[in-house]
């Protein structure tokens, strides 16, 4: 039994039962199989990890997303009146997360890419984007550097979902993607 | 200078109890069942916040309740139990006295004034960090102290594990191996010594950033070492809760590993593959590579896996070996049909196993794929993942075993044993229902860690699919499930404790099973295990559709590169 020691002293030389052999076996091959998933994803898929990231002080990339903002700013929504901002599709745009809010509002085209840009100022942050359902983590003091290409068209909310305090269920942004011209 | 130690043998399993041992295994679990009450109060009050239409407490009371629930629940109750299990692993199950059952008081009142203190911080309401407490978000100072002091206490009862191992070799109170059982409790205690390594690598800087002494921590490094510990803490659970059940199918059939040795390989796959194997929490950080996400998540953690799928197949096998031999042998399941089902212990060890393998494994697995993650971080997915391994596998398999060891230990009969026989399908297919359904709100987006997820004083508008409610509406219905389940455990324990009456033995009644009961090996008295292999090939089928599934709908989102 095995609350109690085994019978045989040298149970390393017992045989082992045909079933746990195949099963260990078919097991075996299913690890393998998900092993490989990962890899071949990146070469084949189109939803990937960019590994891009740099570091940055947070007064800095407020900068960059201030000159971003006065740039391309198209108009102004929402309670807060947050800048909308409509940049040039295959450009550098410019998120920015902070207690609490998603700064600015992005306006997208479908179906083009766009190098976009996030940091927090001050603690992490969870970029979601629903429905779309993607999530990344935002930190202070990284750039991350992501190659986006909205597929679908409409409004999406961007959700804040790493816990941020007091506020973090009030921190909602918005992604608008537009049909493309 | 030792006083010379004092035994008892139980009229129940004809073991040999060291006092010593006894007395702290009985503290360290009932210690460990009021906290499990506590926590799940705060959990209670978390899920009837996160029902849309109850939405009961206040934003800062929910943010409270849910740091309170995490770490009383996940660390201090899955903790005291397992120490209280490890001393039984030790020193009952080799029949030999505890190593210094002094240095287990000390060790005791470490954690416990570890854990009064982390609870009286974050119930002060400035502590409301989150169990995972991420820089460079700052909790009261007390309140790293107080984890620090807990994880100081638990390697303290590492040791005298350790030492008690030693002991019992020394002074010959057995022969050969160690059990299985005992084997498995060692790889927990091996995991939780290098866990606390890890917290403690991480959480005293972080107490000395909070007091001032250090000005920055940098919040990737944080998050790389603290899930070293957080990560691994939970293998602690999973070598534990599997040690547990390969203990109640002996305790309640008698039943022996199919094979000593892969069993015990599969467990020495958790010490070399699974507690290393820790970016699955850092898939969607920004400045770790995809190179180190991929080699670390897969070449460890399938490993792993593979670990885990064997125990999932000797388990069952070994029970349905055991049944075999008792006459059950007709079709594939009339050994799983004629099982005690009426016994919790057997039920909620039984529910434990399936639910963890098919709820918690084959999800856990799915989102610690790097691009799938991308779906699945920090919405209430992953909650539902873990309540399907911790909740549903750990806690129901360690009450199942407490359903066995408070009446053994406490020498008094269950009360209540009608509801007793109820609590495995209460707690179990509620929390089972729960975790499935928080998996689905969190497919739909749903965020973790919330308390509004209808944005109302949000800047602007956004609205969750009407599925998303219902679905967080059925979490919150079958959290109510759970916590009945819940508190009819915590009522059992606390009555046969207090009020359940005493057992009469006739002296040595039943004879101590050891000798006879270890089976020989070898393939005439074998039997095959077709039952098993069936339901194996079953969660393997589950396991790979829904993983490709899962790469299905990845393929249809936007693209990202
Ligand atoms: C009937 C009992 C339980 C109920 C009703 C319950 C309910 C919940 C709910 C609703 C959440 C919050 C999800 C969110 O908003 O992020 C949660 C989080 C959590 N639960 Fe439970 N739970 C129960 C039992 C357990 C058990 C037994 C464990 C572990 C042994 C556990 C561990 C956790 C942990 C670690 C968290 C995450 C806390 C965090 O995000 O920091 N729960 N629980
Ligand atoms: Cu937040
Ligand atoms: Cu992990």
């Amino acid at each position: 039994m095995s609350i109690f020691p085994p019978k045989e002293k040298v149970w390393f030389n017992e045989p082992v039962e045909k079933a746990e052999i195949l099963w260990i076996g078919i097991a075996l091959v299913w690890a393998l199989i998900m092993f490989a998933m990962m890899p071949l994803w990146h070469l084949k898929g189109s939803q990937n990890m960019s590994n891009e990231a740099y570091r940055i002080q947070p007064d800095k990339y407020q900068a960059k997303v201030d000159e971003f903002v006065e740039k391309y700013k198209v108009g102004e929504e929402g309670k807060a009146k947050t800048p909308v901002v409509h940049p040039p599709a295959g450009s550098d745009v410019y998120l920015l997360a902070r207690l609490w809010e998603w700064y600015p509002v992005l306006e997208l085209e479908q179906g083009k890419s766009y190098r976009l840009h996030l940091s927090s100022l001050d603690w992490q942050h969870g970029f979601s984007v629903q429905p779309a359902n993607i999530n990344l983590q935002v930190h202070p003091g990284i750039d991350e550097v992501v190659t986006i290409t909205p597929t679908t068209s409409g409004d999406f909310g961007i959700i804040c979902n790493e816990y941020c305090g007091i506020g973090h269920h009030t921190m909602l942004g918005k992604i608008r993607v537009v049909a493309g011209k | 200078m030792v006083a010379k130690p004092v035994f008892r043998t139980c009229g129940v399993t004809g073991l040999k109890i060291h006092d010593g041992a006894e007395l702290l295994i009985k503290a360290n679990a009932v210690t460990a069942v009021v906290v499990l009450a506590v926590g799940g109060l705060f959990g209670l009050l978390v899920a009837l916040t996160r029902w849309p239409s109850v939405h009961l407490l206040p934003a800062d009371m929910f943010y409270l309740a849910l740091t309170a629930h995490g770490i009383d629940i996940l660390i201090v109750w899955c903790i005291f139990f397992e120490v209280a299990l490890m001393y039984f692993a030790s020193a009952v199950l080799l029949g030999s006295r505890l190593a210094t059952p002094k240095m287990g008081w000390v060790a005791y009142a470490l954690m416990v004034l570890g854990a009064v203190i982390t609870n009286w911080k974050v119930l002060e309401g400035n502590s409301s960090v989150m169990m995972t407490s991420y820089v460079p978000m700052q909790a009261d100072p007390l309140f790293y102290v107080g984890l620090i002091l807990f994880a100081v206490g638990a390697l303290i009862a590492c040791f005298i594990f350790l030492g008690t191992l030693v002991v019992a070799k020394a002074e010959k109170c057995y022969e050969g191996s160690i059990p299985l059982v005992t084997f498995g409790a060692l790889v927990a205690c091996i995991i939780a010594v290098y866990t606390i390594a890890s917290g403690a690598i991480i959480l005293i800087p972080t107490f000395l950033w909070s007091i001032g002494l250090i000005a920055h921590i940098d919040p990737l490094m944080y998050k790389v070492v603290w899930w070293g510990m957080g990560h691994s803490s939970q293998q602690i659970n999973v070598a534990a809760h599997i040690a547990v059940w390969y203990a109640i199918a002996a305790i309640l059939f008698g039943a022996k590993p199919l094979s000593e040795k892969v069993s015990r390989m599969a467990y020495l796959t958790y010490i070399f593959f699974l507690q290393i194997a820790s970016a699955h929490h850092l898939l969607v950080e920004p400045g770790l590579s995809s190179s180190y996400k991929i080699f670390n998540t897969s070449y460890g953690m399938y490993l792993a896996v593979l670990g885990s799928m064997i125990h999932g197949l000797t388990v069952p096998g070994c029970i349905e070996a055991a049944q075999r031999k008792k006459g059950f042998n007709k079709g594939l399941f009339e050994w799983l049909r004629k099982a005690p089902w009426g016994n919790p212990v057997f039920s909620g060890m039984f529910l434990s196993l399936i639910m963890f393998g098919f709820l918690g494994g084959i999800s856990g697995v799915t989102m610690g794929v790097e691009q799938i993650n991308i779906m699945i971080h920090n919405t209430i997915y992953v909650p539902g993942h873990f309540h399907g391994t911790v909740a549903v596998g750990t806690t129901l398999a360690f009450m199942a075993l407490c359903f066995f060891l408070v009446p053994v230990l406490f020498r008094r009969e269950l009360v209540l044993p009608g509801l007793a026989k109820l609590q495995p399908y209460l707690f179990g297919l509620g929390m089972g229902v729960f975790s499935v359904f928080m998996m689905g709100a969190g497919t739909l987006g749903v965020s973790r860690r919330h308390w509004d997820m209808a944005f109302t004083d949000a800047p602007h508008a956004f609205s969750h699919a009407p599925a998303a409610f219902l679905m967080m509406g059925i979490v919150g219905v079958s959290a109510v499930i759970a916590v009945i389940g819940g508190a009819i455990f915590i009522a059992v324990m606390v009555g046969t404790i207090l009020f359940g009456k005493p057992m009469v033995f006739a002296p040595a009644a039943a004879a101590p099973s050891a000798p006879p009961a270890v089976a020989t090996y070898g393939s005439a008295e074998e039997f095959s295990v077709p039952g098993t292999f069936t339901l194996a090939l079953l969660f393997l089928t589950m396991f790979v559709l829904y993983y490709f599934v899962n790469w299905k709908y990845l393929a249809s989102t936007w693209l990202l590169s």
